[in-house]
């Protein structure tokens, strides 16, 4: 690991001014990822500000909906009692990622700050556009099974690795942030992370300085209808080959609204907009479930080595919306296929 | 077992060995211990194996370097940073170079080599140590994060003479086999039943939205919420029996013991792993 030097902040501005004046600073939460990256030579920051004594970590009630601090635990976000209660999905999406271990170092705003585990990303021998600007993407035409089916460009087919993100895309979380300016502003998450284009080495939109203060999840009516579907090469333990958070809200056996973001097939949290537009209105039945799966997975672009993931996605949301439909009670398919 | 040596013939040794050996009186009793332990543990049962172990890292701990030395700062450290911390009830200071990770300051700082390095890229669970009650890996946590922290590792989990209840259930349920992972997986399973002691949910939790005061581990619950501590040796499924043994607090039969016994000795010592697994009644 290369030196680097170590700051403690006692405050957000205090944390912000410190990461203004060294644009090679990077904030340090979790470092469950970060420090990985470091010793593996892939992050090269010359100075780590300590952002964990700040005060970001209260869950509460919020406008009818929930605020998360940024420095919350994974473990105690997920386990929070209004979290569970009111947003199950989000409570077993953030379960599905990582180990025990991980999540209770891991933070909200450092889970949402991690970095691709594409293989090229990682090693420093390799070619990889988002690492290394215009040095070309290893992933592209060469070993593509984990990567993306949808929204990449021939400079990155890199997906983003976290389940937490899929639930919160699903339920349109807005992400708060402080900025360079002292200024706090809000970032719906659709438009947090990003897609490749031609600048893969941004993963998302904040500005150099922007600390994630909170993310604020607004009421629904999804508690009782929701699932976390992750599909990987292994039982636990694994980043998903693909995933899906789906959410239904129903009067009688008719869909009021629904919700399907997927993981695993983007470079960022893949929002199923074409299956939510064929579900709104009608029957909550495999039937529908598989004409709406059907209509998101028609646009998906696969690669040489990820072709299964077309049909794998397929099934996954069907299965997701069937589960999810089952209500809670019936989730115990979640232990066979992790 | 036959010893290697004849332990009452003087070796032929030069001057120069023979005033290195009276220099390092210590490391000759580590020796005597451990030939002590190998003649107890085969003529006692696990209560005596337990106790011996201790007596053994007792003796390695009186060959520790001095306390000086162990609280200077290193040749070389760059970007230097203070930290006091508290580890296994004991107060700390210690200046370590920012890049020092917990793993490496307990290991190469501290003498406590119980925590091992497997990865050291958060993959493998070997480094898990408990910081402020909760399972953490300590390859990937920066030591000058742990200012003001309790961190309490494998070293720190028995009690003077008496073994951890999860460390017991580990030796008499055949937890392991090389013992490499060993320390991760005994101190990642005491603060995991203590997340299930306080209702905590896993992946594979029937319905997250109930909320019961504690949570019930079946064996799919524990394989789950035991994911991150990896076992090369493959000793999942006695790790298992022994973390469901102190989960449940019902104590299950040993299923091992010795191969083949041919002598009236090696049957007795089955007789006894077999019904006094873990009591000291055996001492």
């Amino acid at each position: 690991m290369r030196p680097f030097k170590y700051s403690r902040a006692n405050d957000a501005s205090q944390a912000v001014q410190l990461a203004v004046a060294n644009k090679n600073a990077k904030f340090l939460a979790g470092g469950t990822n970060l420090l990985d990256l470091m010793k593996e030579d892939v992050e090269r920051p010359t100075e780590l500000v300590d952002v964990t004594r700040l005060k970001f970590t209260e869950i509460k009630a919020s406008d009818g909906g929930i605020s998360l601090g940024a420095l919350a635990k994974n473990t105690d976000t997920a386990n929070h009692p209004l979290v569970r209660q009111n947003y199950p999905l989000l409570t077993q999406a953030i379960l599905a990622g990582a180990s025990g271990q991980i999540r209770n170092m891991a933070t909200n705003g450092g889970n949402l700050s991690q970095r691709t585990r594409c293989p090229y990303f990682y090693d420093v021998a390799m070619p990889c556009n988002k690492r290394e600007p215009g040095t070309g993407c290893g992933a592209f035409e060469g070993l593509n099974r984990m990567h993306a089916i949808f929204g990449w460009s021939e400079k990155c087919v890199a997906v983003y690795p976290s389940d937490m993100a899929v639930a919160l895309a699903a339920l349109d979380a807005v992400v708060k942030v402080s900025g360079a300016n002292g200024k706090e502003r809000s970032i719906a998450f659709a438009d947090f992370h990003r897609l490749p284009g031609d600048t893969p080495e941004k993963d998302n939109n904040l500005q150099p300085g922007d600390l994630i203060t909170s993310i604020e999840l607004p009421k629904n009516n999804f508690a009782a209808k929701s699932y976390y579907l992750k599909v990987r090469d292994r039982a636990s333990y694994a980043f998903a080959l693909v995933s899906v958070a789906a959410a239904l809200e129903t009067d009688g056996n008719t869909i009021k609204q629904a919700r399907v973001a997927m993981g695993g097939v983007a470079h960022k949290p893949w929002r199923a907009t074409e299956a939510e537009k064929v579900l709104a209105g009608k029957a909550a039945t495999e039937a529908v479930f598989i004409q709406a799966a059907e209509a998101e997975m028609r646009n998906a672009k696969p690669l040489e080595h990820n072709r299964f993931k077309v049909e794998l996605g397929k099934r996954a949301i069907v299965r997701a919306l069937m589960m999810a439909n089952g209500g809670a009670a019936a989730s115990q398919g979640g232990a066979s296929n992790g | 077992m036959s010893d290697d040596f004849d332990e009452t013939s003087e070796p032929d040794l030069t001057a120069d060995e023979e005033a290195l050996l009276k220099e390092l009186p210590t490391l000759t009793d580590v020796g005597q211990a451990r030939r002590k332990f190998i003649g107890q543990s085969i003529a006692g049962g696990l209560g005596i194996f337990a106790l011996t172990l201790l007596e053994q890292e007792k003796v390695l701990a009186a060959l520790a370097i001095s306390p000086d030395a162990m609280f200077a700062p290193a040749m070389g450290v760059e970007n230097s940073v203070k930290v006091a911390l508290k580890i296994n009830g004991a107060a700390k200071s210690l200046v370590v170079d920012s890049r020092m990770v917990l793993l490496d300051a307990l290991r190469e700082r501290l003498e406590l080599t119980g925590s091992k390095k497997g990865c050291d890229h958060g993959q493998c669970g070997a480094c898990t140590v408990i910081v402020d009650g909760r399972r953490v890996l300590s390859c990937l946590t920066l030591a000058a994060t742990c200012e003001g922290k309790e961190v309490t590792t494998i070293e720190g989990l028995a009690q003077v003479d008496n073994l951890h209840p999860m460390q017991a259930a580990f030796i008499k349920n055949d937890g392991f086999q090389c013992g490499y992972c060993t320390p991760g997986q005994i101190c990642s399973a005491v603060a995991m039943l203590n997340e299930a002691k306080n209702g905590e949910a896993s992946y594979v939790t029937a319905d997250v939205r109930q909320m019961p005061r504690s949570v019930e581990l079946t064996d799919d619950e524990i394989r789950e919420r035991m994911s991150g501590n990896i076992c090369r040796c493959g000793a999942y499924p006695n790790i298992i029996k022994a973390i469901q043994e102190v989960h449940s607090g019902k104590q299950a039969a040993q299923t091992w013991n010795f191969h083949k016994p041919e002598t009236k000795q090696a049957d007795a010592i089955n007789d006894v792993l077999t019904k006094e697994a873990t009591s000291d009644a055996t001492v």
